[in-house]
């Protein structure tokens, strides 16, 4: 009896061995990660109550009790800092989710049905990019509300396009295979073919999208709230924290500075894990690199 | 071309008629009377009666929208109510800030990233390259109104090269404009230099492994020329797509940048109005900007023409 060796290249644990060799994949996975476990620390702990004030500790540079600094209302920066992690992943996910939860849909339907379906989508998706993504999330933040929800919403809106045109030409670059026309003629309706041949194989295409909305989104939450339309006080929010720095900022340079590099750190993370797994999932793009 | 040509521009027009009714449709949809919301809840009811007149507001809603489009089209937006004035006066004594503002901008950033992405295409590998990209991950990943914080910082703050915020106004002389519109331009035009630079590298690695190229330079053609004539000439479609995209994006970070630097220009005009409830003024920037949008990249699909002749003939 003689087994047929396993390819090397196959399965999980080659997949993985394969990805952490991806310089971009490692460090955006590690930093992802770090910024994940910070906001869900931030859960259970931070080091201070950061709705305690303690005015007498106000505008305290960094020092061994305060790492990050006090802000001029006595806060902690670091347990801010932590707080607004978990705001901003918080809002960025729930954008994803929504413009995956609609695009997706939306996408592999136009790409099924083709033909008017098709064309209304993709006018609808030119529609909706003629109108600058953050002016828009402005407008729709002053005029119902500021808040994180309607933050996520307004985010959120913008992401349907871009996912339904991702799944939409990752869909019609499989309709021609030979895998979906086995099923056609096996009989399968458009729908099951979408749920069981199509989504399976866009799966990757749509995972690195993700990441790299889920960056925008983050960059979208720290300007909403920067102007003061996203997460409202006391909740802290890292635009919130540079809106405050901004006046202060000569006297006390790191209440700009950690809020910052938060942000510049978080959507570096993601980026370069989109990167990353663009390279790991998708050969061929990597040989073009 | 003349097909490709109209075509362009039917679904340009069409996008236009479809967003106007998007903005009308927001707006229509707000919750109780817009004369009410936009006077608050102290104002007297005439007040109110005279607002609904002066919008309206008693009109049937086609009547309305048909009438809205109709003075948008002559460029006639009404009155703002904050300001007391015609729109189109505050429009254009904004614009000229904000214009120059993103085309110094737009300037800058591809001034900066087309150089950036040639350079690092074509040292693909090497040190420069990996440097360069680098550093255009993390010019992506910086919020422009944190880079415009630090700018303020190390140059007006710190050296006092150049003023923190406000505007003189061109009546000043052009120089002390300029001065003031430097730093905000650097601060919208890094982000965008990074992706574009990530674009162009890119497309310009895609083409140089085109067969063309290895002829062009199997008959001897130096690198350089190989490079400007032949590659950049054929990566150009996608470094114009993005061109045309990042003028929407410098338009929405005009209102960030120029709520950063006090700058009294078209983002920060609208900014107010939309904080203010001066709906006037809001629907009318916003579909002035989403026509801009839309022209722009109606110009870019156009200019692909140019720069590719495959599509001035009929396909």
């Amino acid at each position: 009896m003689s087994l047929a060796a396993p390819d090397p290249s196959a399965g999980p644990a080659a997949a993985l061995r394969r990805a952490l060799a991806s310089r971009s994949f490692a460090v955006g996975l590690a930093i992802t990660l770090l910024v994940a476990a910070v906001a869900l620390i931030s859960l259970i702990w931070t080091p201070y109550d950061v709705t305690h004030l303690v005015v007498a500790d106000r505008m305290q540079p960094p020092s061994l009790a305060h790492p990050f600094g006090t802000d001029h209302l006595g806060r902690d920066v670091l347990s801010m800092i932590m707080l607004g992690a978990r705001n901003s992943i918080a809002v960025a996910l729930v954008a994803v989710a929504i413009g995956m939860g609609v695009g997706v849909p939306l996408g592999t339907f136009a790409a099924a049905r083709g033909g008017l379906a098709d064309e209304l989508l993709m006018r609808f998706s030119d529609l909706v990019f003629a109108f600058p993504a953050l002016l828009s999330a402005i407008m729709i933040t002053a005029i119902f509300g500021p808040g994180a929800v309607n933050a996520i919403i307004a985010i959120g809106i913008f992401n349907i396009p871009v996912f339904a045109r991702v799944a939409r030409a990752g869909a019609l670059s499989l309709w021609p295979r030979e895998f979906v026309l086995a099923a056609r003629a096996a009989g399968k309706g458009p729908t099951l073919i979408t749920v069981e041949h199509i989504l399976p194989n866009i799966t990757n295409l749509l995972l690195v999208q993700g990441t790299i909305q889920f960056a925008l989104g983050i960059l979208a939450e720290a300007g909403l709230s920067y102007l003061g339309l996203g997460a409202q006080p006391p909740m802290p929010s890292w635009g919130r924290m540079l809106f405050d720095a901004q006046t202060r900022m000569v006297v006390a340079p790191w209440l700009a500075i950690f809020p910052g590099t938060a942000i510049m750190l978080t959507v570096l993370g993601l980026n370069l894990l989109g990167d990353g797994l663009a390279d790991v999932l998708d050969p061929r793009l990597r040989r073009r690199r | 071309m003349t097909a490709y040509l109209l075509k362009r521009l039917a679904i340009a027009a069409l996008t236009l008629v479809a967003a106007s009714l998007m903005v009308f449709a927001v707006l229509e949809v707000l919750p109780g009377d817009p004369a009410r919301l936009m006077l608050g809840l102290n104002a007297s009811e005439d007040a109110v009666v005279a607002l609904r007149e002066q919008m309206g507001l008693d009109q049937p809603m086609i009547v309305r929208y048909l009438a809205w489009a109709g003075d948008m089209l002559r460029l006639d937006f009404g009155r703002s109510y904050t300001y007391s004035v015609p729109v189109i006066d505050l429009v254009a004594e904004r614009l000229v800030v904000s214009l120059p503002l993103a085309l110094i901008a737009l300037a800058l950033s591809t001034a900066i990233a087309l150089p950036v992405g040639l350079f690092a295409a074509a040292r693909r590998g090497s040190a420069g390259d990996t440097l360069s990209m680098g550093a255009a991950q993390v010019g992506v990943a910086v919020p422009n109104f944190w880079f415009a914080l630090l700018l303020i910082y190390v140059f007006a703050v710190w050296l006092r090269w150049v003023p923190a915020g406000g505007f003189p106004g061109w009546g000043a002389g052009a120089w002390p404009a300029l001065k003031a519109l430097m730093l905000p331009a650097v601060a919208l035009a890094l982000p965008q230099a990074a992706i574009l630079a990530r674009v162009t590298r890119s497309a310009l690695i895609e083409v140089l492994g085109e067969d063309y190229i290895r002829t062009a330079r199997a008959k001897g053609l130096p690198q350089s020329r190989v490079l400007w004539r032949h590659a950049l000439r054929n990566a150009l479609i996608p470094v114009l797509t993005i061109i045309g995209l990042q003028f929407a994006f410098l338009i929405a970070g005009t209102v960030i940048i120029e709520n950063v630097f006090y700058l009294p220009g078209l983002g920060r005009l609208i900014f107010q109005a939309i904080t203010q409830r001066d709906l006037i003024v809001v629907e009318s920037v916003v579909m002035l900007l989403v026509a801009a949008v839309i022209v722009v990249n109606l110009l870019v699909d156009l200019s692909y023409a140019l720069v590719d002749p495959r599509l001035r003939t009929p396909a």
